[in-house]
């Protein structure tokens, strides 16, 4: 009993957290059709934010959400139009863009990562954020980890929201549908996927934020946060937001269910879920 | 043996074509007699990241599925050798390391190769992320290490054993590029429905086009393997080894064989001088050479000394830029 009300709250913790990870690679991949390779990168450049914040600053790691949010989306909208607009331009066709924009994000992953190799070094790093549990039921609950389910669960909703009740939403959503079209009607298609690229960003930087609240992390672990996001967005379907959401509650509860007998083995879990999906329904759960 | 008479002997630029390969593998062969003692494992890793390259471009570049596997198939030559390296002769576990990596690839080819497009590409891009956890896993719960010592040979022996793949792969493949196959692969690359229209197996074509590639690709890992001495998951997926072969690939241009072999050059020169000289800065300089290579040359090396000839042709510096 113990044990499954751990499951089921941490689950959810860890789903939270996938689910605006996923959301945000989704959001990229699904108007400016680049699956981010250095997504993660920005969780982990937002999570040292954080960390400098709270222990060279001494403030709360809510204030990390009001530094990293800006300087990840000024990073991420610029690099949408220098470097893959560019790569737009002169690439043939969709595919060959979708090929170019990974091997480009590659390179940018490989930068990031190492710039922050470079100022942060390679030693696991972490903070202390409210080191105390709360009883629910039998089972011990870290206080910290409820307060990053509510932050992630309230921005999940909020950018909802955005999608579907804002004139920017709308577009946004046009855009993904038949980009074309939208630019046809009048949405200024390149704004709004630099946008849609830099609101990837945002969220990636909102997860990077929770993540340096609820565990330790290095300057590489970027690209384990890129993966299961890769793969929530394969589960939930390529460009369906909800898909990201649900898909990344499963991949929650799965992962912490799993980790709780053997960690070493999650990923490869998550692996053969995609595996298997991709030979039964390979638009993914809630793709078109 | 038709086709290999009309690939080789056919025309003229054909029978260049095949003395060059000849006279380059057999100076090849000869070379390490003259230079220093370090020039034998330089030239084996060129070639062997050649290897990889020209493997992607079989596939990939004819095809247009971009695949990020080569680490997987690497890894898998790697593993191989780890496993049988010090109870059989080298070429034999290379045997077995290039028909394991072919096994690798037919099924996940099996599998996902029905899917089109950037779908393609994540699962090949996770394969080497998920056989490096899940070796890395089945190491530690069962033997409780991480890593395999590698019977170790002499940087030589492993220099002529990388040129022997090196050798058969180019001759595979030339004739390859010009059958039925190769022509199916290239129609496949440039509409892949109308090729189902005219008769071309698509789905079993590319499944075998990818196996095929990966063969040479585990081959090339039993060997090297050995000049490292030590194997573990890290080392032997590690994510470069996937995007590597595909950035010498698109710097050299994919429309010939001689693209990604100067792409392997160039690039692994440019990795052994940065390493040496600037190990602090390789990595960051690294992915800035790639991000520009990218933007500056989508057609390769060949397709700006194309573009600089037509301009110098034609006299005039205009808007030639979109299709550089």
């Amino acid at each position: 009993m113990t044990l499954f009300i751990s499951i089921l709250i941490n689950g959810c913790v860890l789903g939270s957290v996938y689910a605006l990870v996923a959301m945000g690679l989704n959001t990229q991949y699904g108007v400016a059709r680049i699956l981010n390779i250095a997504h993660g990168e920005f969780i982990i450049l937002a999570a040292f934010i954080t960390l400098d914040l709270v222990t060279k600053n001494h403030t709360a790691p809510f204030v990390g959400f009001a530094v990293a949010i800006p300087v990840v989306f000024v990073i991420s909208f610029a690099l949408h139009r220098t470097l893959y607009k560019r790569v737009k331009d002169i690439s043939a066709n969709d595919g060959a863009f979708e090929g170019n924009a990974i091997l480009a994000a590659f390179g940018i992953y490989f930068i990031v990562q190492n710039l922050m190799q470079t100022h942060w070094g390679s030693a696991t790093a972490a903070y202390q954020f409210m080191p105390y549990s709360v009883k629910i039921g039998p089972a011990d609950i870290s206080a910290g980890n409820l307060v990053v389910l509510l932050i992630a669960v309230l921005i999940c909703i909020a950018y909802n929201l955005f999608l579907s009740q804002t004139r920017l939403g709308k577009a946004i959503r046009a855009a993904a549908q038949d980009p074309a079209a939208a630019a046809m009607l009048g949405v200024r298609i390149n704004t709004i996927m630099a946008l849609c690229f830099a609101i990837g960003g945002v969220l990636a930087a909102c997860a990077g934020v929770l993540i340096s609240m609820k565990e330790p992390f290095t300057s590489i672990s970027g690209l384990g946060y890129t993966t299961i996001a890769i793969i929530i967005v394969v589960l939930g379907g390529l460009g369906s937001v909800k898909g990201a959401i649900l898909g990344g509650f499963i991949l929650g509860y799965v992962g912490f269910a799993v980790s709780v007998y053997d960690s070493g083995f999650m990923l490869s879990v998550f692996y053969l879920i995609v595996l298997v999906l991709l030979i039964v329904r390979p638009k993914g759960l809630m793709g078109r | 043996m038709e086709l290999l008479k009309r690939s080789f002997f056919g025309g003229k630029a054909a029978k260049i074509q095949f003395f060059a390969i000849i006279i380059a593998i057999v100076v090849l062969f000869f070379v390490p007699n003259f230079g220093s003692a370090y020039l034998p494992l330089f030239l084996a890793w060129v070639i062997t990241y050649a290897v990889m390259s020209l493997a992607w471009t079989l596939f990939s570049g004819k095809t247009g599925y971009v695949s990020l596997a080569s680490a997987a198939f690497y890894g898998t030559g790697m593993y191989v050798q780890a496993a049988l390296g010090s109870n059989l002769p080298i070429v034999v576990s290379m045997i077995i390391a290039a028909a394991a990596s072919f096994g690798v690839a037919f099924g996940i080819g099996l599998v996902t190769l029905r899917l089109r497009g950037v779908y393609f590409t994540i699962f090949t891009f996770g394969l080497s992320l998920f056989l490096n956890k899940f070796i890395h896993w089945y190491e530690v719960k069962f033997f409780h290490t991480k890593g395999h010592m590698v019977l170790a040979y002499d940087n030589l022996t492993v220099y002529y054993c990388v040129l022997v793949v090196f050798a058969i792969f180019l001759l595979v493949v030339i004739p390859m590029n010009k059958s039925r196959f190769g022509l199916a692969l290239d129609c496949i690359g440039q509409n892949e429905d109308s090729a189902q229209h005219v008769g071309v197996n698509t789905t079993m074509t590319k499944v075998l086009a990818f196996a095929v590639s990966a063969a040479p690709v585990g081959a090339v890992g039993a060997a090297m393997a050995t000049t490292i001495g030590y194997v573990d998951p890290d080392i032997a997926f590690k994510l470069l080894a996937s995007f590597m072969p595909v950035l010498m690939a698109i710097f050299g241009g994919t429309h010939s064989v001689y693209g990604p072999i100067v792409g392997a050059i160039v690039f692994y020169s440019l990795q052994d001088y940065l390493l040496r000289e600037l190990p602090g800065a390789y990595m960051i300089i690294f992915g800035c050479v790639m991000v520009a290579v990218i933007l500056l040359m989508p057609k390769g090396i060949f397709g700006v000394i194309d573009t600089i000839i037509a301009r110098r042709k034609r006299g005039f510096d205009g808007e030639v830029i979109g299709d550089v």
